[in-house]
C-alpha cells in the first residue's frame, strides 16, 4: 500500500451510470439507447442520476466537478467511495474496480485510500473537535498518540486551534465544516473527496483553505477531487475541471480550456461571470512578431495569468511585453490592446460560432 | 331467527375439548420441561436474592445516601435530590422501609434484565425490516394483553416467587425499550451514518461509535417507561408471591383497610417519581450535545 500511494493513486470512471429507484436494471438499457431523464422520471418513475461518465483523473492532480444543483455531483463523488453503488460501469482506483471489491476489501479501501469532507458536514454530533478529527485513525486502530498528534496538527492549521474541546453544536457552520476538512486530512489517504467543502465559509477564511489545498498539493501529492459551485474556485484549484449537467458530462478539459472554448451556452453562461484576467495565461493571446529580438522590454514567463502581465506593464510604465519559456528564450510577445480585449471579451458561445462562420 | 339473537358459537363440547386439550398440552409440557426450566432460571433467582438482601439489611442511611448520589449523578439537579430523600425518610417513617426496600430491589432486576434482552432484540430488530414487522405483533400483544393472563403460565410452569413474578414483569414491561432502542437507531442521521461508512467503521464499529451513541437518549426514554411499567406490574405480581409494597396492597383491598392501601400505594408513587425524574433528567443531559444549535 506504501508503494501504491508513493507513486499516486490515480481514479478511472468507466462508463457509469446510475439510476435511482426500484428496478435501476430494467431502464439501464434503454437509458444507454438515448431515453432523457424527463422521460424516465416522468414514465416510469425512475430518476437518472449519472450517465456514461468517463473521467480520467491522474495520480496527484486536483480534478475539479461542477455543474448546478441537482446536476448530480454529490452522486458522482460518493461512486468513488461506492457510498453508492452504480447501476453500471466501472470505477478503477490503482487498477481495482471498486465496485467489484467484497465488503471488507471496500472497508480496507475506505480507511487507507480515501478521506472524505460532505457538503452537510456529517460531523458526529457527540463528540469533541478532537474526537471528530481523530476519528478515521480511531478505527484503523492506529495508537493514540498518533492519532493526537496528526488531529492537533489539522485542527491548528484549519484555524480551530483552541476549540479542541467543543463540540459541533457550539461552533459556527463555516467552523463545523472546517472541522469536517480537519478530520480527513487527518486520515491521510492518498484520495481526497471533497463535497463542496469549503461552501460555508466566508471568502477569507475560503481563500486561506484553498491555500491550504495547494501548499499541501506541494508537499504530498494527493489526488483531490474537489465539487464547487463557484468557478473561480474551480479555475483556481483545478487541474482538470469537468462540468455536469443533467448527470451527464457536458465538457472535460483545463480551466482555459473551458473558458476560452466553453462548448455551449450552460458552459458559457458559467463562464460569463469569470475573472478572465485571473485565468487566460499570456500564451494564449502573444504573437510570436518580437521588437528587438526579444529584449529591450520587460519579460514575463509562459503561464502567466494576463492580470500580472498588465501588472507588470503598468508599474514599468509600458504598453507592450515580452513572453519567455522555462529557459528564458523569448518566445512571444504581447501588448496592452490585446491584454485589454481579452480581459474584457466574454465571448458567448453563439457570437463564438458567428465569428468561425 | 334465533341465530341473530344468539351468535352462532361453536358447539359446547368441541369448546371444551379444544381448551382442555390445550391445557392439557401445556401441562405435559409443563411436567416435561418445568424442571428444566426452572434450573435454566437459577441465576435469576441467585440474582434477585443477593439483590433483596443488599437492600434490606445494608444500614438505611447508606441505602439513602446511595439512592442520593446516583440520582444526583445522574441528574446533576439539587432538586431531584432532595425530593428522592425526603421521600424515602417519609417511607420509612411510615413503617415502609422494609417492603419499598424489596419493591426497589425487584424493579432493580426487572430493569437490568429488561435491558440486557430488550436492547440487542431492538438492535436486531432495527437492522431488519422483515424482523421488525414479525416482533412488533408480538409486542402489541404483549402491551395489550391484560397483566393478570400472564401469570396464568408464568405460575404453571415455575409456581409460585419471585422467579415467575420477575418473568411476569419482564414480559408484561419490555416492550418500550425494544421499541424504542428500535426506533432510536432508525432515526439517527443517516448523513453522519453515511460519514462513518466513508471512514471505513466495520458494523460494530459504526453501532458502538454512532448508532448507539445517538440512540441513547431515545433508548432512555424506553428505559424510563419500562421502569414505569414495572413498577405498575410488581403490585399485580405480588399475587404471586412477590414481595414488597403489592402485598399490604393485596392485604388491603381483600380486608377493605383504606389507610394501609393508601400509604403502600403512595410510597409506589413516591419511588415512581423518583425513578421518573432522576431518569427523565438524565436522558435529558444525554440530549445535550445532540441538538442543532445553528442551522
Ligand atoms: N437516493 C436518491 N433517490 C432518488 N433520487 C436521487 C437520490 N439521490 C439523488 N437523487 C437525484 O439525483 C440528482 C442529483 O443529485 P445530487 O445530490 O448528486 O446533486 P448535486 O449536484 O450534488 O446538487 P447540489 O449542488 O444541490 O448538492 C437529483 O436529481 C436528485 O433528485
Ligand atoms: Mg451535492
Amino acid at each position: 500500500m506504501a508503494e501504491a500511494s508513493a507513486r499516486g493513486t490515480g481514479i478511472i470512471i468507466k462508463n457509469l451510470y446510475k439510476i435511482f429507484g426500484k428496478n435501476p436494471q430494467a431502464y439501464i438499457e434503454a437509458v444507454r439507447n438515448g431515453m432523457s431523464k424527463t422521460e424516465l422520471n416522468a414514465e416510469h418513475g425512475h430518476v437518472l442520476g449519472l450517465k456514461d461518465i468517463n473521467i480520467d483523473m491522474p495520480a496527484g492532480c486536483i480534478q475539479v466537478v461542477m455543474g448546478l444543483s441537482g446536476s448530480g455531483k454529490s452522486t458522482l463523488i460518493r461512486h468513488i467511495n461506492r457510498l453508492i453503488d452504480p447501476t453500471a460501469g466501472e470505477v478503477l482506483v490503482d487498477d481495482t474496480d471498486v465496485v467489484k471489491m467484497n465488503e471488507n476489501e471496500l472497508r480496507q479501501f475506505r480507511r487507507h485510500k480515501t478521506a472524505m469532507v460532505f457538503q452537510k458536514f456529517a460531523l458526529l454530533p457527540h463528540r469533541t473537535v478532537l474526537e471528530n478529527a481523530v476519528y478515521g485513525l480511531e478505527i484503523q486502530g492506529v495508537p493514540r498518540e498518533k492519532q493526537l498528534e496528526a488531529a492537533g496538527r489539522w485542527i491548528a492549521r484549519v484555524g480551530l486551534e483552541g476549540f479542541e474541546d467543543n463540540y459541533p453544536n457550539q461552533l459556527s457552520g463555516g467552523m463545523q465544516q472546517r472541522v469536517g476538512l480537519a478530520r480527513a486530512l487527518t486520515n491521510d489517504a492518498p484520495i481526497l473527496l471533497m463535497d463542496e467543502a469549503f461552501s460555508a465559509l466566508d471568502p477569507l477564511i475560503r481563500m486561506d483553505m484553498q491555500s491550504v489545498l495547494l501548499d499541501l498539493q506541494k508537499e504530498i501529492k494527493k489526488t483531490v477531487v474537489f465539487i464547487t459551485h463557484d468557478l473561480d474556485e474551480a479555475l483556481r484549484l483545478g487541474d482538470r475541471i469537468a462540468i455536469l449537467r443533467d448527470g451527464e458530462i457536458v465538457q472535460q478539459g483545463t480551466g482555459q480550456d473551458i473558458v476560452l472554448k466553453p462548448a455551449d451556452d450552460y458552459i458559457s453562461s458559467f463562464v460569463k461571470e469569470v475573472n478572465r484576467g485571473r485565468v487566460i495565461m499570456v500564451d494564449t493571446i502573444m504573437t510570436s512578431d518580437m521588437r528587438n529580438g526579444g529584449t529591450g522590454l520587460p519579460s514575463v514567463a509562459t503561464g502567466t495569468i494576463l492580470e500580472h502581465a498588465a501588472r507588470i506593464m503598468s508599474e514599468e510604465h509600458v504598453s507592450e511585453i515580452h513572453v519567455h519559456d522555462d529557459k528564458g528564450k523569448p518566445i512571444g510577445h504581447i501588448d496592452m490592446q490585446a491584454v485589454i480585449s481579452a480581459m474584457v471579451t466574454p465571448i458567448s458561445h453563439e457570437t463564438r460560432q458567428e465569428a468561425a462562420e | 331467527m334465533d341465530w341473530l339473537y344468539r351468535f352462532p358459537h361453536m358447539d359446547d363440547s368441541t369448546l371444551t375439548a379444544l381448551k382442555k386439550s390445550i391445557d392439557g398440552g401445556f401441562r405435559a409440557f409443563t411436567r416435561a420441561y418445568g424442571d428444566a426450566i426452572e434450573s435454566f432460571f437459577d441465576p435469576l433467582q441467585y440474582f434477585l436474592i443477593h439483590s433483596e438482601r443488599f437492600m434490606t439489611t445494608t444500614p438505611w442511611p447508606i441505602i439513602i445516601a446511595l439512592i442520593a448520589a446516583i440520582a444526583w449523578f445522574a441528574s446533576r439537579n439539587w432538586k431531584i435530590v432532595a425530593s428522592a430523600i425526603i421521600t424515602l425518610l417519609l417511607i420509612g417513617f411510615f413503617d415502609m422501609w422494609n417492603d419499598t426496600m424489596k419493591t426497589v430491589s425487584m424493579i432493580f432486576v426487572c430493569t437490568v434484565l429488561s435491558i440486557a434482552v430488550g436492547i440487542p432484540i431492538g438492535i436486531l430488530m432495527s437492522r431488519s425490516d422483515r424482523l421488525q414487522s414479525l416482533i412488533n405483533p408480538v409486542l402489541d400483544v404483549m402491551q395489550t394483553m391484560p397483566s393478570f393472563v400472564y401469570l396464568i403460565p408464568v405460575v404453571m410452569l415455575l409456581g409460585i416467587g419471585r422467579v415467575p413474578g420477575l418473568i411476569a414483569v419482564v414480559v408484561y414491561a419490555i416492550p418500550p425499550i425494544i421499541r424504542l432502542t428500535n426506533l432510536g437507531i432508525r432515526l439517527v442521521d443517516k448523513d453522519v451514518l453515511e460519514a462513518a461508512d466513508a471512514f471505513g467503521s466495520s458494523n460494530w464499529q459504526r453501532l458502538k461509535n454512532v448508532q448507539m451513541p445517538l440512540a441513547l437518549p431515545t433508548i432512555m426514554a424506553g428505559i424510563n417507561q419500562t421502569i414505569m411499567m414495572a413498577l405498575a406490574m410488581v403490585v399485580i405480581a405480588s399475587m404471586i408471591g412477590v414481595q414488597g409494597l403489592g402485598q399490604p396492597v393485596l392485604k388491603a383491598i381483600a380486608n377493605q383497610y383504606f389507610t394501609l392501601g393508601m400509604f403502600n400505594g403512595l410510597a409506589i408513587v413516591g419511588i415512581a417519581i423518583i425513578f421518573d425524574r432522576t431518569s427523565q433528567a438524565y436522558g435529558k443531559r444525554l440530549q445535550k450535545h445532540l441538538e442543532t444549535v445553528h442551522g
